[in-house]
């Protein structure tokens, strides 16, 4: 009775559902794409060779895939203890610090195996710090944590202006960004990875701080789920009474959570400014935390999910950029509405087909009906 | 005389995969009162919320007064004559009487008039069926009685000749009660029909002229009040035989295990809410608390367990003070020997979206036992699980299971094996059958008996009087926050009664 909705079979709950919601989401980009007066499947077929037809887009894909592993995983950590992180940009921004401290201090006397660990560290750490405040707030102050991560968001976008511009700012530089590391603070390319599969990874900056992701995602799980931090997280983010009841101390879990969130966030930092550039420049998460919002939505917070979902957004960006390029009619703004539609299908509307899915799945086989009746209602 | 108020053939309806009505056949004469009982996900709710157009059956006809009725809403239930009172009132608490009464029924958008045509309609319903209201109070501050007749005052001035009332008896006094049933005999005297949903088979005994029983989403029995027993309509609603009474020795109370002492509860909004409550509890007793819900037991029970943060008073714990003003800890109380069966089991006590293995540890989750290193030992908690469930015969079997998908009964089972498995030395549980089927029940009462017998001190608060009397050895009674009696359990259910409605007797007077 309370549960409007049976339970369906996993292959349609994780299968059949999300990829429903997302063909419709592609299938009205057709329409829009149509609309502009260009051929959707000269689009389809750009966006698909561009993210996977040559072992460099593949590694683009992929660059842009790790990107969004952390930041989906660090929405996806709050989201179990009922917290909303909308800051995952602000705390990646903010992560930039460790990663470029780490960097300029050590990349002349290290090699890049030492100081990737304490650029982990450092990016992890300034993460946590920017995540704690607000943590700390909505636990001890009762502000909302939802509001204040926003504000959190802007306040580390001046901070970083002002840091770049007045600290990490070579002297006589134009632009804003520091210098560029040498070769203790660039992380190696993944190509013998692409070479398995015969593939060359070119000039697309996949690199090692992937397997890291894959390496988060995996201690995610075993945090949420065989921890007893993560159990405590989950009491409380689905009943705070219950919670109360089990003595699981609210204010230390929401703080512990947060800053556990904004690490990860900041470890995003690593991927761009090690991987990538190889200096830290202005802007550099360019969107990467609140497209984690939509990862975690679609990977419905569970790693397992999460990883697809990251391969999926990287696949629009770097699928989107190819269509850009070779479609001029077609500007960036169209990958942004392709985007916005997966999300839309994908997070906002994931119920809409679900009760004709529900019937034609329950339809298709009689002997689970019979089964499930005799629970009753 | 056999003219049909109401007539459903075929009522059928799944929610995906869930077939809670199946080919549903019922006769409601007119001018009857006709009970529905059934225990938790029989399917009774399901049924009446079709018949009141929450919902639309799958199949089958619904025939009112003789015509096929197509009901897509309330809108279309209330036009065609049937008016139903809900278990939660749904009324709007800072409106007076009148407003509530003619909310959704104003007739135009300047008020005025309708007002004193509403008040004029009312005037006349209160003298029709004797329920008399003052139409210028504001909701909140009648008592919950009074409310339910305003609920029953709506249907009536939407014009329902049937009225459903859903388990309306749960938040009431028995003497307000006994006033719903005289009401209700006044509305059947004069022509109305009434459907009753509960599972209080007293009630249908005492005042349904017809009762059908339903199992499973199947609708299994109509009887003949008269012509039935308790036992009977107890065995139809299970499926077997049921024991209804608790049989239980002489209580042998030993050490004082727990000492509350002029303890007083406010509320977040600062009202007081207990009172400057008094008592110790024995090792080897069963101590009950009637009175009717909202009366302050609730958070004299969240006090005592650490939940809520008391604002003045004394509780000892195995002779320990436990610092229930100030930083007093559920989990470091549990360490103590207190264990706690909360009142609402489905936001306090369990974790309804986790397995059952995860909320048989809820709250004991702190226990080396249970790690592995820096990890929980899944393993262990899961094996362990299994041994609950088989003690405590949990259904279905599975330590895996989601545990929203247990039923009422064992979902409260699950929560009795953790809390009384722990071997505390103090238990207190709150509403322990609540929403509970009559066979888990006989189980969960032969259990708290056990834990009394094994001298353990057990606290019970219970809105049902009928499981205080049977299970407590001493009972106190709680009207507005305070304890306004003590009695032993064969006191009358009269005494009772005028004690939790807040009527001193002589004998408290003299005190």
């Amino acid at each position: 009775m309370s549960v409007p909705y049976a339970k369906l079979p996993a292959w349609a709950e994780y299968g059949l559902i999300p990829l429903v919601n997302l063909a419709v989401a592609f299938l009205i980009s057709g329409l829009v794409v149509l609309i502009v007066g260009e051929s959707p499947l000269e689009a389809a077929y750009h966006m698909i060779n561009g993210a996977f037809g040559r072992g460099e887009y593949i590694g683009f894909t992929l660059y842009y895939t790790t990107t969004f592993i952390f930041t989906g995983l660090a929405v996806a950590v709050a989201f179990h203890a009922g917290l909303f992180n909308i800051g995952g940009e602000g705390q990646a921004y903010v992560g930039g610090i460790g990663v470029a401290l780490a960097c300029l201090a050590l990349d002349r006397t290290l090699p890049w195996y030492l100081v990737f660990p304490i650029a982990i560290l450092g990016a992890a750490f300034f993460g946590a710090l920017w995540a704690m405040i607000p943590g700390w707030l909505q636990a001890k102050r009762g502000s909302h944590i939802v509001i204040t991560t926003i504000m959190f968001n802007f306040i580390a976008a001046s901070l970083m202006n002002y840091l770049l511009n007045k600290v990490f700012k070579p002297l006589g530089s134009m632009s804003l960004e520091t210098r560029t590391f040498e070769a203790g603070g660039q992380l190696p390319k993944l190509d013998w990875l692409m070479s398995i599969f015969g593939l060359s990874v070119g000039s697309a900056p996949f690199n090692i701080s992937f397997l890291l992701a894959l390496v988060a995602a995996f201690a995610v799980w075993v945090l949420i789920w065989r921890t007893k931090l993560g159990y405590e997280m989950r009491t409380m983010g689905h009943s705070p009474a219950a919670a109360r009841y089990a003595g699981i101390k609210e204010a230390k879990i929401i703080v512990i959570t947060m800053m556990i969130s904004g690490g990860l966030a900041g470890m995003m930092a690593l991927n761009p400014i090690m991987g990538e550039q190889f200096r830290m420049q202005l802007d550099f998460v360019q969107g990467a935390g609140f497209v984690g919002i939509a990862v975690a939505l679609m990977g419905r917070s569970h790693p397992a999910g999460i990883i697809p979902a990251a391969l999926l957004f990287g696949m629009l960006y770097q699928g989107g950029a190819e269509i850009s390029f070779e479609m001029p009619s077609i500007s960036r703004d169209m990958i942004v509405i392709i985007q916005g539609l997966v999300i839309l299908f994908a997070g906002a509307l994931e119920h809409m087909f679900r009760p004709a899915i529900t019937r034609l799945v329950i339809g298709l086989s009689p002997k689970t009906r019979d089964v499930a009746a005799t629970k009753g209602a | 005389m056999s003219e049909l108020a109401i007539e459903l053939k075929g009522i059928d309806k799944s929610f995906g995969l869930v077939h809670a009505n199946r080919n549903i056949n019922l006769k409601v004469r007119k001018g009857t009162i006709h009970g529905i009982i059934g225990e938790n996900g029989a399917g009774k709710s399901t049924l009446m919320s079709i018949l009141y157009g929450f919902y639309q059956a799958d199949h089958g006809d619904i025939v009112i007064n003789g015509q096929t009725v197509n009901i897509r809403d309330p809108n279309a239930a209330i036009a065609a004559g049937i008016g139903m009172v809900h278990q939660h009132f749904m009324l709007v608490e800072n409106f007076t009487v009148l407003e509530n009464i003619m909310l959704g029924a104003e007739e135009s958008q300047i008020l005025n008039a309708g007002i004193t045509k509403a008040r004029a309609e009312l005037k006349r319903l209160e003298k029709e069926y004797a329920l008399e209201v003052d139409p210028d109070a504001v909701i909140e501050e009648l008592p919950v009685g009074i409310q339910q007749r305003v609920e029953i005052l709506k249907a009536l001035y939407r014009k329902a000749d049937i009225l459903i009332l859903d388990e309306p008896t749960g938040v009431l006094t028995p003497a307000e009660a006994d006033h719903l049933f005289r009401i209700l005999g006044q509305l059947k005297d004069q022509g109305k029909t009434v459907l009753l949903i509960t599972h209080k088979l007293r009630e249908i005994m005492a005042i349904t002229d017809e009762v059908s029983v339903m199992r499973r989403g199947e609708m299994v029995a109509t009887r003949t009040t008269s012509e039935t027993s308790v036992e009977e309509l107890a065995e139809l609603m299970v499926g077997r035989r049921v024991l209804l009474r608790v049989e239980k020795g002489e209580a042998r109370p030993a050490d004082v295990k727990l000492s509350v002492k002029n303890l007083t509860v406010r509320d977040s909004r600062g009202v007081t809410m207990v009172d400057d409550v008094s008592f110790d509890l024995r090792a080897g007793e069963i101590v009950g608390i009637a009175g009717v819900a909202g009366n302050g037991q609730s958070e004299l029970l969240e006090a005592i367990s650490g939940i809520r943060r008391a604002k003045s008073g004394t509780v000892l714990l195995n002779g320990r003070p436990v610092d229930v003003t100030g930083h007093a800890d559920p989990a470091e109380l549990r360490k103590c020997g207190l264990a706690h069966v909360p009142e609402d089991r489905h936001h306090v006590g369990l974790v309804l979206k986790f397995e059952e293995s995860e909320n048989a540890i809820l709250g004991y989750h702190d226990d080396p036992k249970y790690r592995k290193g820096l990890t929980l030992d899944v393993d262990a908690i899961r094996a362990e699980a299994e041994e609950k469930i088989a003690a405590y015969d949990i259904r279905p079997p599975n330590p895996r299971l989601k545990t929203a998908n247990f039923s009422g009964g064992n979902q409260q089972k699950i929560v009795l094996a953790r809390e009384m498995e722990r071997n505390p030395d103090v238990l207190i549980i709150g509403q322990p059958t609540r929403g509970v089927d009559v066979g888990a029940i006989e189980f969960i009462h032969r259990r708290i008996i056990e834990m009394r017998d094994q001298g353990k001190a057990v606290l019970l608060v219970s809105v049902e009087l009928d499981e205080i009397r049977a299970l407590s050895d001493r009972i106190l009674v709680m009207f507005a926050g305070r304890v306004v009696g003590e009695r032993a359990p064969d006191a009358t259910e009269g005494e009772l009664g005028l004690l939790m409605a807040g009527v001193e007797g002589p004998k408290e007077a003299a005190e």
